[in-house]
């Protein structure tokens, strides 16, 4: 299992990338192996969009189940993945990098507190099985 | 033998001019059909009588159902079905009823509706019951939305919050939102029970209800069940049971007594109607006296007591506050009949054996399994049980793999990655109708396959081989679903 380091991640799965006052959302390779093959990706907000942290994204359908993803930081989404709506497996392959589902950017500052380092995330992880 | 033949589709056994019939000389003039009605082609299948007979037989054949073999689909509850409730519901003085009739002349028909629901009531513990929902979501939709009506009716629109466990069915919280209410989910803990310190936080005057399923989907009773209702109704909630997991309690606790307000029952699983394909299920919703005026309608009911010459007469009635009529006419009343013959042979003391078969050889199995395969809740299970198939030392098998296997060895896979709490979920109900020669020859197949997935792993990836069609592609049907030429 994949784990990058200096990424933040969510209890439920979901990474984060900080650049300045931008962060960049996606699932985590723990998520899309437990998911399998993935089918389906919806993204519900759009650009401009206001977020808080925990609030719906979209949701992502596997063979297995469907799932709903959620943004770890708030902000205002400057951007959405639309090339993994249109090729889901890209998820499987590659989710820490062209799998990306949204971006955010937030003046004050991207708020980490209550997320986990990649230290704490694959303790978490290792805990689940 | 079928195996490994592929079957044409019958457009492809089409061979033009063949027909199976022929038509009279016609005795009358050729109507004009107007030319926009008209089409150039219509390709349907040209085959002869023999043709079309032997095509459908042998695809019946390849068929896998009960009859056929051991279907330890969980959460299906699969039993065996009892030929007499077919024959039962065939009687032409019920098959041949139209809806519409005077109750007058359907005084039987009714007389069994208004005692299947005495005979749910009597089960499980409720002061009413409504036949009409056609299935078990249905009958879901239809309670959730008999809590809503309680609320409003109490002036209470804060009360928007329902609560599901995160073990629950899928159709729960669909059925919610149908009913306007928001999800929230609510944990389960490592035992397997529901979380109530999860359960705590959302006991305010937001709170609607909760809907629980008990034993829950991991096959276990809830050791927290009680405190968990207290909780709900302390805070002003309702609380609806999913009744797809009766068969584990017929005779031995009574819903209502547990403290659950409404409950809808599958009679397609716990009292033995064909379904999944085999036919349509009921889903009647039995409730407490708090909610009985708004059960969906019609029921059966005594419209004129009988008297010292005449029995009573039997007829409709729609309760006061109704949510309304959730179906046409009066439910599915074949199904009903199924149900009533099921109970009526059995009895009290059969259902009741019932229960504890179903639990008896649900523990068979685990304890025969649980030490080739994980099992994340090791406690007595009820009717049914959820293995992890996730072995360290043959990490690239799933539990997909090891239900393709199964089919090799002719038995029907049971369901998997459901409950999605268990990653690689396989949910295991064997019902009380299997005897122990069946569970022994599973328990065989599945050591067997698990041994396989050590030593030859690819045997699991190739499987099913031994079937008509091999694996299927999974992610090509989802993404790439044609149903049209």
């Amino acid at each position: 299992m994949n784990i990058i380091p200096g990424f933040f991640y969510s209890k439920n799965d979901e990474w984060v990338e900080v650049k300045g006052t931008k962060a960049t959302v996606g699932i985590t390779d723990f998520a899309q192996n437990s998911l399998s093959d993935i089918v389906f990706v919806e993204i519900s907000v759009s650009e401009g969009d206001h977020v808080e942290a925990s609030d719906l994204i979209g949701t992502v359908e596997s063979v297995k189940a469907a799932s709903d993803v959620y943004t770890p930081v708030a902000g205002v989404v400057v951007a959405a993945n639309e090339s993994v709506i249109d090729n889901p497996e890209l998820i499987n392959a590659d989710p820490f990098g062209k799998a990306w589902l949204i971006q955010v950017e937030n003046e004050d500052g991207i708020d980490t507190s209550g997320l986990m380092n990649a230290e704490e995330y694959k303790t978490y992880c290792e805990g689940r099985g | 033998m079928m195996m490994n033949r592929e079957q044409k589709t019958i457009f492809e056994l089409s061979s033009e001019g063949r027909n199976g019939f022929r038509f009279p000389k016609s005795d009358v003039k050729a109507a004009e059909l107007p030319n926009d009605l008209m089409r150039e082609t219509l390709p349907l299948p040209e085959l002869s009588e023999m043709d079309v007979v032997r095509h459908y037989t042998r695809l019946s054949a390849l068929n896998y159902s009960v009859d056929t073999g051991f279907y330890p689909l969980g959460s299906c509850t699969m039993k065996y079905n009892p030929k007499i409730c077919e024959k039962a519901a065939r009687f032409s003085g019920f098959s041949q009823l139209h809806p519409l009739q005077p109750v007058e002349t359907v005084q039987g028909a009714l007389l069994i509706l208004y005692e299947m629901q005495e005979i749910l009531q009597e089960i499980s513990g409720f002061h009413a019951a409504s036949l009409t929902p056609a299935a078990g979501a249905h009958g879901e939709f239809s309670g959730v939305k008999m809590i809503a009506a309680y609320h409003n009716q109490r002036d209470n629109s804060r009360r928007k919050v329902m609560l599901i466990p995160d073990s629950a069915h899928g159709t729960n919280p669909a059925s919610s939102v149908m009913c306007g209410f928001r999800v929230q989910p609510v944990n389960t803990n490592e035992r397997g029970n529901i979380d109530l310190k999860s359960l705590a936080a959302y006991c305010n005057d937001e709170l609607a209800g909760i809907m629980i399923t008990n034993p829950n989907t991991l096959g276990l009773f809830d050791e927290n069940l009680i405190e968990a209702i207290d909780m709900v109704h302390q805070a002003g909630g309702l609380v609806y049971g999913d009744g797809a997991n009766m068969n584990a309690l017929l005779g031995i606790a009574k819903p209502a007594e547990l403290g659950f307000d409404v409950m809808h029952f599958n009679l397609h699983k716990t009292f033995a109607t064909p379904h999944g394909g085999g036919g349509p299920g009921a889903g009647a919703v039995c409730c407490t006296e708090r909610l009985r005026d708004f059960l969906p309608g019609p029921i059966a009911a005594v419209i004129e007591p009988a008297t010292d010459e005449l029995p009573p007469l039997y007829g409709w009635k729609m309760p006061e506050k109704s949510i309304g009529q959730v179906g046409s006419f009066w439910g599915h009343f074949d199904v009903i009949v199924k149900a009533y013959t099921y109970c009526l042979m059995l009895g009290r003391d059969g259902l009741k054996r019932v229960a504890e078969f179903a639990t008896l050889n649900a523990n068979y199995l685990m304890s025969a399994l649980k030490d080739v395969y994980p099992l994340p809740y090791d406690r007595i299970c009820m009717h049914e049980f959820v293995l992890d198939v996730k072995w360290p030392d043959a990490p690239d098998v799933r539990a997909l793999d090891v239900a393709k296997r199964l089919m090799d060895y002719d038995f029907h896979p049971p369901t998997n990655y459901f409950p999605l709490i268990v990653h690689e979920a396989l949910m295991i109900e064997p019902t009380e109708t299997e005897s122990k020669q069946t569970l022994d020859l599973f328990i065989e197949a599945m050591r067997s396959i698990a041994k396989e997935a050590h030593e030859q792993p690819e045997l699991l990836h190739d499987a099913p081989v031994n079937t008509p069609f091999g694996r299927m592609d999974e992610v090509k049907a989802a993404k790439d679903l044609k149903i049209t030429e």
